[in-house]
This record gives C-alpha cells, sequence and structure tokens, in this order.
C-alpha cells in the first residue's frame, strides 16, 4: 500500500529529480515534482507531502534547508531528506541541526536509498498509527467520549469532575439516547473508584422477581429454581459504581427496598440471613418526570430524595443542536473505520438536512443515521441522498387503520407493532409512544411474537 | 499486441532469441525483432563510464514502429540514472518503453567464473520485470514474485522467473482493460 504515501521531489535538475521520481513510482509511492524550492513550498501549502526530497542547492531561489524551513512553517511534522551531490560533514550537521530527519548524497547505491526510504516510511507508518491510537485511547478513557461544545454540557462536565469522587447519589434525567449512561460511565472514571467495577443494570427490562434477584443476589434454596447461591448486581458492584437505569419504571416494592438499602447502605441476599455492606455509589438515571410521576404516587417521594442528591439534567439534542456537525464528524471518523468504508467528510447540503431534524431520539438516532448513511454510501463524501431514510420515515403514513368487528388484543398487537416500526425498533421510543413502561412493552411483544 | 525488441549496439542474437521467446509465454504479445540502434552519444557520461538509461530510452521511443504497442530495449552496456549509481533496467510506469541492461547479470562482472544458465535466468526475469512495469504494475512485497525489487544480483537470483498470484490478477486486469481500449497514449520518456 505504498500509493498512499505522497512523496515531494524538489531539485532544480531535472535529470535528478524525474529519475529519483521515476524509481520510487516504480515502487508504487505517489510522486509528485518541483523545479524549485519555491514551487515545492507553494505545492506543499495546496496538500501537505508525507516526505520531501529536497536537494541542498539550488539555482536560482531558496535552497533546500530555506525550503524546508518555509515548508515546516505549515506542516511542522513534514519529514525532510535533504539530498546534496556535495558530500561534507559540514552541511550534513547543518542540515539534521535545522531539523532534516535524513541526509542523503547523490548519486547513490539503489540498495542504500532502498533501506532509505524503507526506513522512513516505517516511522512514518509508526507515527500515524501512534496518532490514530492515541486518538482512540483518549476517546476511549477520557471523560470526553461526551462530545459537546454547548455551555450546558461543558456545565455537567464540570460538575461530573467535582463530584465524581464523592459518594453521593446521582440522578441524571434526560430524554432517550441523550447518553445518560456516558455521563454515569464519565462520573466512574473521573473518580476514585475508576479502577473498581462499574456495573450497569436496566431496570425497565426486567419483571419485579427477577430485577429483585438481579440486584440483591440469592442464597441457595430461596426460591424454586434457585439451585445455588447467586451474588447479585450491589455485590458485584462492590466499592464501585451501580448504575440504575430506567429507575422510573421500578414497582412499588422495589422503591421499597431500595430506599431501605440506600438508608441503611446494608442489604440481605434473597433468602438470606447475613447482612452484606452496600459500600457501591449509586448513579441513577430516567427519561421519566419523576416530579410528575411523585404527584400522581407512581414513585416514592421519599426514593426521590434519596436519589436526588446531585441532579444532573441532559439536555436534549435539540436543544443543543450546535453539536450535530462536531457529533457528525466524530461519528464519520469512528464508523468509517468500524465499518471499513472510505467515507471522510458529509456535504454541506447533508449536515443542512441533519441540522433541521428534529432527532427525538437525540445522539443515539443521529448516530444510527450516520451508520446507516456510511453502510450504504458510495463515495467519500455523505450527500444529500444517502439520508433519504429520514425524509423517507418523516412521510410514512403511521395511523392504523381498523375495520370494525377488530378484536381488542388485535388492535393491541397492532399499535405495538406500529410503534416499534415508527421507533426503528427502539423500546424506550416505542414504550413513551405507546404510554406504557419497558418491561410491559417486552411483555406484549412476547405475548404476540411480533419480530424485532 | 506487437512488441518490438529493440537491441542497443551488439546484442548476442541468442540472448535476444530467447527473450522473445520467454516474453511470449507470459505475456499476450507478438514479437518482432528490430534492426540494431546505435548508441546515442548524449546518453554516455564520460565521468562515469556509463551510460544514462533515461536518455537511451528517450532516444528509442524516436525509433519506436507506430504499429508496436509495446517497446523492450536490450543493452550490453552499463546503465544509470542520475540519482543512482546504476540501474539493472528501467521502464516507464503504464507506459511504452522498458530497457534492460545485460552488464551486471553476468557472473563475470563480479569476478565469478562464466555460468550461462544463472545468466540466462537473470535476464529473462529482468526483462519481465520490466514488462511488467509498462502494464502498471509496482514492485511486489513478495520476495519471489519477478516484481519484487532488486536493488542487487542476489535479490534477482532470490525471485521466481513469473508473477505471484496478486500481480498475475492485476496485469490479467490490465489486459482487460486494454482489450477494451486498446488506444493508449505514446510516452515521452
Amino acid at each position: 500500500m505504498n500509493s498512499q504515501w505522497k512523496i515531494l521531489v524538489v531539485d532544480d535538475e531535472i535529470a535528478m529529480r524525474e529519475s529519483l521520481a521515476a524509481w520510487l513510482r516504480e515502487d508504487a509511492y505517489t510522486v509528485e515534482t518541483a523545479a524549485s524550492g519555491r514551487e515545492a513550498v507553494e505545492m506543499a501549502d495546496k496538500t501537505p507531502y508525507d516526505v520531501y526530497f529536497i536537494d541542498l542547492k539550488m539555482a536560482p531561489g531558496i535552497n533546500g534547508i530555506e525550503t524546508m524551513l518555509e515548508i515546516r512553517k505549515h506542516q511542522t511534522d513534514a519529514t525532510v531528506v535533504i539530498v546534496t551531490a556535495y558530500a561534507t560533514v559540514d552541511t550534513a550537521i547543518s542540515a539534521i541541526k535545522e531539523g532534516a530527519q535524513e541526509y542523503m548524497v547523490k548519486p547513490c547505491n539503489p540498495e542504500e536509498i532502498s533501506l532509505f526510504v524503507q526506513r522512513i516510511i516505517k516511522v512514518k507508518s509508526l507515527q500515524r498509527e501512534n496518532v490514530y491510537l492515541r486518538q482512540k485511547l483518549a476517546k476511549q478513557c477520557s471523560f470526553w467520549d461526551i462530545i459537546s461544545k454547548s455551555p450546558e454540557m461543558h456545565a455537567i462536565f464540570d460538575l461530573v469532575g467535582e463530584v465524581a469522587s464523592q459518594r453521593s447519589t446521582v440522578l441524571i434525567q434526560g430524554a432517550s439516547g441523550t447518553g445518560k449512561e456516558l455521563v454515569a460511565r464519565a462520573i466512574h472514571r473521573a473518580g476514585n473508584r475508576a479502577h473498581l467495577p462499574f456495573v450497569g443494570v436496566s431496570c425497565a427490562s426486567l419483571a419485579e422477581t427477577l430485577l429483585e434477584s438481579e440486584l440483591f443476589g440469592y442464597e441457595k434454596g430461596a426460591f424454586t429454581g434457585a439451585l445455588g447461591r447467586k451474588r447479585g448486581k450491589f455485590e458485584m458492584a462492590a466499592g464501585g459504581t451501580i448504575f440504575l437505569d430506567e429507575i422510573g419504571d421500578i414497582s412499588p416494592k422495589l422503591q421499597m427496598d431500595l430506599l431501605r438499602v440506600l438508608q441503611e447502605r446494608k442489604f440481605f441476599r434473597i433468602g438470606g440471613t447475613e447482612e452484606i455492606p452496600m459500600t457501591a455509589r449509586v448513579i441513577a438515571a430516567t427519561n421519566r418526570d419523576l416530579q410528575a410521576a411523585m404527584e400522581t404516587g407512581e414513585f416514592r417521594d421519599d426514593l426521590f430524595y434519596r436519589l436526588n442528591v446531585i441532579n444532573i439534567k441532559i439536555p436534549s439534542l435539540q436543544e443543543r443542536r450546535q453539536d450535530i456537525p462536531l457529533l457528525v464528524d466524530n461519528f464519520i471518523d469512528r464508523l468509517a473505520i468500524e465499518t471499513n468504508k472510505p467515507v471522510r467528510e458529509i456535504s454541506k447540503g447533508a449536515l443542512k438536512l441533519l441540522m433541521d431534524h428534529d432527532w427525538p431520539g437525540n445522539v443515539r438516532e443521529l448516530e444510527n443515521a450516520v451508520e446507516r448513511a456510511i453502510v450504504t454510501a458510495r463515495g467519500e463524501v455523505l450527500e444529500e441522498g444517502d439520508f433519504d431514510f429520514i425524509a423517507r420515515a418523516r412521510r410514512r403514513d403511521t395511523r392504523l387503520d381498523i375495520p370494525a368487528g377488530t378484536s381488542l388484543s388485535e388492535l393491541e398487537k397492532r399499535a405495538v407493532e406500529a410503534a416499534l416500526e415508527q421507533s426503528y425498533g427502539n423500546i424506550k421510543e416505542a414504550a413513551q409512544v405507546l404510554g406504557v413502561d419497558r418491561s410491559t412493552l417486552y411483555a406484549k411483544i412476547k405475548k404476540y411474537g411480533i419480530p424485532r | 499486441m506487437l512488441l518490438s525488441v529493440l537491441p542497443v549496439a551488439a546484442v548476442d542474437p541468442a540472448v535476444l532469441a530467447a527473450i522473445e521467446k520467454f516474453l511470449g509465454s507470459r505475456l499476450p504479445v507478438t514479437t518482432r525483432r528490430e534492426a540494431a540502434m546505435s548508441v546515442p552519444p548524449e546518453a554516455h557520461d564520460p565521468k562515469r563510464d556509463q551510460y544514462d538509461g533515461t536518455l537511451m530510452l528517450r532516444a528509442a521511443l524516436a525509433q519506436c514502429p507506430p504499429e508496436a504497442s509495446r517497446l523492450l530495449v536490450v543493452t550490453d552496456l552499463d546503465l544509470f540514472i542520475p540519482m543512482l549509481t546504476f540501474i539493472f533496467g528501467q521502464a516507464q510506469i503504464d507506459g511504452t518503453a522498458a530497457i534492460v541492461s545485460l552488464a551486471r547479470l553476468r557472473p563475470e562482472f563480479y569476478g565469478l567464473p562464466p555460468g550461462p544458465d544463472l545468466f540466462t535466468a537473470r535476464y529473462l526475469k529482468e526483462a519481465l520485470h520490466e514488462m511488467g512495469h509498462t502494464y502498471g504494475l509496482t514492485h511486489c512485497p513478495d520476495p519471489g514474485c519477478t516484481m519484487s525489487l532488486s536493488v542487487n544480483i542476489a535479490g534477482i537470483d532470490r525471485k521466481h522467473p513469473d508473477l505471484c498470484g496478486n500481480c498475475t490478477v492485476r496485469l490479467s486486469d490490465k489486459l482487460d482493460t486494454l482489450r477494451r481500449d486498446p488506444a493508449q497514449p505514446r510516452r515521452e520518456s
């Protein structure tokens, strides 16, 4: 894959520059030539090259070292090889002192130049790989997995930094797809518990009894099927963080149990008598309006106040539209590599289309849309046509046609199917549309055998 | 496709015949021997006492018959390019012409006893290598492939007189393209 490396050969003697260029082209490098230092600087300003071979003495105009220094003004990491017919120790030292990576005396033995070019390219490959891995590491491990330039989000970043090492419970509120779990993970990673477990539990996806045994664990024989002792999530998260997602959907009994754990900071396994200390920090999240749920009696106010010691409200994507270009660029960088597609950027028209969309599914929906566009895109640039599915979804008629004589259960099945179709299979969104909690929706999907 | 084989000055006819037969078996070409060309005086560098491969190729291209789609220049003279101390051969990438020098392929050049079979194997590989460049092939990372870069005689001896699987596919794709659109711009050296 030598063709990925762009080389510029700069020499005032046509025979020299063309012979070196031709030799490098046989090795499949992408090679261009410049007849003077000035021309080389102009070319480098337009498109940076990976490696420059620059003749030391060129007439008229600027010499090789001056050319190198000019190029370096715009491209500080340019790799430069100074080529000279007049081999002296002084010129070699001054070229290297000024920042040239290598110094080459012409004419050169083919074996020497071959090893020389391979060595330079190997170093360039390692540098490129290093930059990529550093970026990847920074993205993965830092708290800035959450990408934003909006002031509201930066206030959240500051708050996360302040509370990360405390033990207080945190309640994260925000619509689905806004990144509640990312914020929870950021709190965990930024604090002094980062080396201890982070255990996530999706409270809405499990039935009450199952969730209870997931959280607290059980002893052998605690109930039919309890064949051995099982540790619960609170135990697994010992010393670390337990993240209770969709806390607004838990049953009144579990609300009571959870309140007791938070108050007493200890619990029993189901069917157990041994008291187990609760050492994990609790972070809870919900997309429900818990104040409203308290007013209707669906959510215990004492539990709410226990959870809501530190409150973080994540704005919807609609409230931070200025982040869309930044997020899209980030998704393209990452997803193009993951999907092995040559996509590099998005056209202005396509970006405008994304900026104008409402994104009810927030950042997750935007990420899914970019991934879908990348997978089907044919060029290096995502165009408006690659996002046709957004317009199609807007136009889609989601009205239900109900003929007389339709049974109630048939009606329910069709309502669930329509909600799932509208939300592209997103359970949270579909449950919101239907006005039921997620565990109810899971039960309906199972009952009617609806494929997902 | 017609491949013109053009000797520069005196070249052993048996060598030329072997090259023609070999290339005819590896490439879809009909070969034709052209009358020997005299050495272009501007190609000689008295300081190095060598011949500039690029200038030789340029002079040969001026004599290339219009009906020939490829031109292979063969010479006994020792070649160089200004940036390098010597070359075994040179070619126009994805172009018309290539040149092969026999000077450094004989074992005698390295102070060894003559080895006719070794010499033959070397010039056949070099002829196919340079012709490969004219079909757009670049150096191959497989050291056994004819298209691998040889910077010394040991490198030539290491490789086989055949293309590897990848280069065979790339050559085949190129030949398909040429069959669909045989008109090719004649490139100056």
